[in-house]
């Protein structure tokens, strides 16, 4: 039983192979389609090694179209599948925004819970590695403003190893974002741990001083920025959302009734962002908590800059920590 | 600027001049330009021509063709009939309804019976459909009661039949959306090893018009299709108009021959010949059955109505097209057919006269009396597996609505 095994270290990418491996094994229906996920095993490597075990039934390189690789993926869950595909880049995702969110967001609702569409869209999303234009965006709040579909966002090996087989395991349309800049994170892998439940937030570290709530590749930043904090003898409670749609804020809600302070950190434009829902979820349930009003530091209402530009572009430990200084202020 | 001609244009001598001549045969690709004229004469050569398949020309004569010949006994002609009458019936009771307020909308299918019952008639019931919302005769060879789509047009539901054992998905209305949800079936029943034995094995049908025709996911789905050998027809409803746009405006090849751009067969059926559509759609649907799809076919029709009920033909559409089209009307040959051949006796169309009167009072009845969804219908089923945040929101209304309907006036109640 691996359970028993030793912690094993892994990277993000590593997590999400393994992870895919297990669902395949463990449910002959789940296969894995897109882009150059079979014989390459991925641009990322993700899929690495997938196909060579499973064969070309199981795990297949798609055309190039991504509105065909959600079309038919839809098609194939009325047939009883449990597809897993991937869209290559973040802003690749567009071409398959009808199919997502006409189709595969509204089939149970439309058909009244008759038909099941259990699809996993994996898109590796943010910037930080120095790519070309469409290659480095944040659309999760898209498809988090989408009813019908789930929003997951994986930040680290462990989470992305359980995560992506709880979401595979979820029969609702599940877009499942992975933080391209830490696919080459490592952490170990405890076997005998379980996971926390799929659409659950997570309190990471716990603090006073003001409480920072963050999602994906912005969440190693918040924990850089609270051990900077540390030294200044300021400790911060960061918890990382896991879940974009939907929300689950209670421990936030706890969180900020303590600390009075919150600090909302994502990648994406702030504009009716993520961070705009938590501010305004925060200001309706811990409205006399609050000492100072929720502060969001995210990327800015520009479209994602060319690359030479992202280390502005992308929030960092500074911009963290100048906002939780703005929040002491009040 | 546009170089479109008007309808007015195509007239039948200018359409027979250019059938068989550099429009439609493969010299085109030689010759490179056409006069606009040439090629919208080339489009919608539908009645002549010989790449139509036709087995019954629109006198009600039967005519023989050489691939997809078709023996029938009179009672299944009488039963394709009636099908065909049937579904016309309801189709104006539909509409009936739609004008005195009963339904919020209809899309009438009035013209493209033949298209419909042939090619759903065509289908095994291990078949899978997938319709666009126009499919009223698909419907009615799937058993799917007209009922069942009248809660859909009166904004009871969004499609209430189960889309599995009925064998036919539900209406799809954005345009093409249902061409990659039939490929990526075809390709689980290639996947599940369903396909192989000509009687026994599965295929897929997708039913689109010449306006899908232009959207990326028909072409996505052809090239998905073709690349998987997904067993899959194409078959695409060529009724002439996208709402006010003729066919001239989506294509400058006749829509079949773009099959072979993909790598699979196209064929041109007299959309308003029921023995034509029958018979290709059973060779495609073989076709697929054995591993040799996908198959395209292009059924040449006419949309004899408005594209639905909000909309007003006769600020594009020529009245002298259309009474062209009623000459070649898909009921009438049947008809005429029947009645020439000593196929049928008076009593058979009497009969069926009163069964259509039957069925549209029954329609008609069910329709007014559908229930109304509670406001509780709104938070149904948006997730196989419960939204805490959903959930939460369903019972604040509730609740908010609850509040009303104790004090004597429930908002919303007046359906």
């Amino acid at each position: 039983m691996a359970a028993t095994a030793a912690p094993q270290t892994i990277t993000l990418a590593k997590g999400l192979n393994q992870g895919l491996r297990a669902a395949m094994e463990a449910d002959p229906k789940v296969i894995v389609m897109g882009e150059d996920v079979g014989r390459l095993g991925g641009v990322f490597r993700v899929t690495d090694g997938l196909q060579k075990d499973f064969g070309e039934r199981r795990v297949f390189d798609t055309p190039l179209g991504e509105s065909g690789i959600i079309g038919t993926a839809v098609g194939l869950a009325v047939r009883g599948y449990r597809p897993v595909c991937e869209i290559q880049f973040d802003a690749f995702v567009f071409p398959a925004f009808d199919q997502i969110v006409s189709q595969l967001a509204k089939m149970h609702y439309r058909s009244q819970g008759r038909l099941r569409m259990p699809v996993v869209v994996r898109i590796p999303h943010g910037g930080g590695i120095g790519a070309v234009e469409h290659h480095s965006e944040s659309p999760e709040s898209y498809f988090a403003h989408t009813p019908g579909l789930k929003v997951l966002a994986c930040a680290n090996p462990v989470d992305a190893y359980w995560m992506i087989q709880q979401a595979i395991a979820c029969d609702d349309p599940v877009i499942f974002f992975e933080p391209k800049r830490r696919y080459w994170d490592k952490a170990p892998l405890d076997l005998a741990t379980a996971p926390p439940p799929l659409f659950s937030s997570r309190v990471l570290r716990t603090g006073t001083t003001a409480t920072v709530v963050a999602y994906g590749p912005m969440v190693r930043t918040v924990l850089d920025a609270a051990t900077v904090a540390e030294q200044d003898g300021q400790t911060l409670e960061v918890i990382d959302l896991r879940t974009l749609s939907p929300l689950d804020l209670a421990p936030v809600f706890d969180s900020v009734r303590r600390t009075g302070r919150l600090i909302c950190v994502s990648e994406a434009p702030g504009e009716v962002s993520l961070s705009s829902e938590v501010a305004a979820r925060v200001s309706q349930e811990c409205f006399y908590s609050l000492e100072a009003p929720v502060l969001r530091v995210t990327g800015f209402d520009t479209p994602y800059p060319p690359a030479k530009c992202e280390e502005d572009y992308v929030p960092d430990l500074d911009r963290v920590l100048d906002a939780v200084d703005r929040a002491l202020a009040y | 600027m546009s170089t479109r001609t008007p309808p007015s244009s195509c007239s039948s001598s200018a359409a027979r001049s250019a059938i068989g001549g550099p429009v439609v045969g493969t010299a085109m690709d030689v010759e490179g330009q056409h006069t606009p004229q040439q090629v919208i004469a080339g489009l919608r050569a539908t009645s002549e021509g010989e790449d139509l398949v036709q087995l019954l020309n629109p006198e009600g004569q039967r005519v023989s063709h050489p691939r997809f010949d078709l023996e029938i006994s009179p009672a299944e002609l009488r039963s394709l009939y009636r099908d065909m009458v049937l579904v016309r019936r309801s189709d104006r009771e539909a509409k009936a309804l739609q004008r005195q307020g009963e339904l919020g909308l209809w899309a009438p299918l009035l013209g493209q019976e033949a298209a419909q019952i042939g090619a759903g008639r065509a289908m095994a019931p291990q078949d899978m459909a997938f319709p666009s919302y126009r499919e009223h005769g698909i419907a009615w060879c799937r058993g799917v009661d007209p009922t069942e789509l009248f809660g859909i047009f009166r904004g009871i539901d969004q499609g209430s039949w189960d889309p599995l054992s009925t064998g036919l998905q539900l209406y799809t209305i954005v345009i093409a959306n249902q061409c990659l949800h039939a490929t990526g079936y075809a390709m689980g029943q290639r996947l599940d090893g369903r396909i192989g034995d000509a009687e026994t094995g599965e295929a897929t049908i997708c039913f689109f018009g010449d306006g899908a025709t232009s959207q990326g996911d028909v072409h996505e789905g052809f090239v998905w299709a073709a690349v998987y050998d997904a067993p899959v027809v194409f078959f695409c409803q060529n009724n002439q108009w996208a709402i006010s746009a003729s066919l001239d405006r989506q294509t400058r090849v006749p829509l079949y021959q773009r099959a072979r751009g993909y790598g699979f067969p196209g064929i041109r059926v007299d959309g308003n010949d029921v023995l034509a559509t029958l018979a290709a759609t059973r060779w495609a649907l073989r076709e697929c059955r054995t591993g040799n799809g996908p198959v395209l076919i292009e059924a040449c029709t006419y949309r004899m109505d408005a594209h639905t009920t909000s909309d007003d033909p006769t600020r594009y559409q020529l009245a002298t097209e259309l009474e062209e089209w009623k000459l070649k009307d898909p009921l009438e040959r049947v008809r005429v057919h029947l009645v020439r051949e000593g196929l049928a006796e008076p009593e058979f169309f009497d009969g069926l006269a009163a069964e259509a009167d039957e069925l549209a009072l029954r329609l008609r009845d069910y329709c007014i009396s559908m229930p109304a969804p509670g406001p509780e219908r709104i938070f149904s089923k948006v997730y196989a597996e419960s939204s805490p945040l959903l959930d939460a929101a369903r019972e604040d209304y509730l609740a908010y609505h609850a509040s009303f309907t104790d004090a004597g006036s429930a908002p919303g109640s007046a359906h």
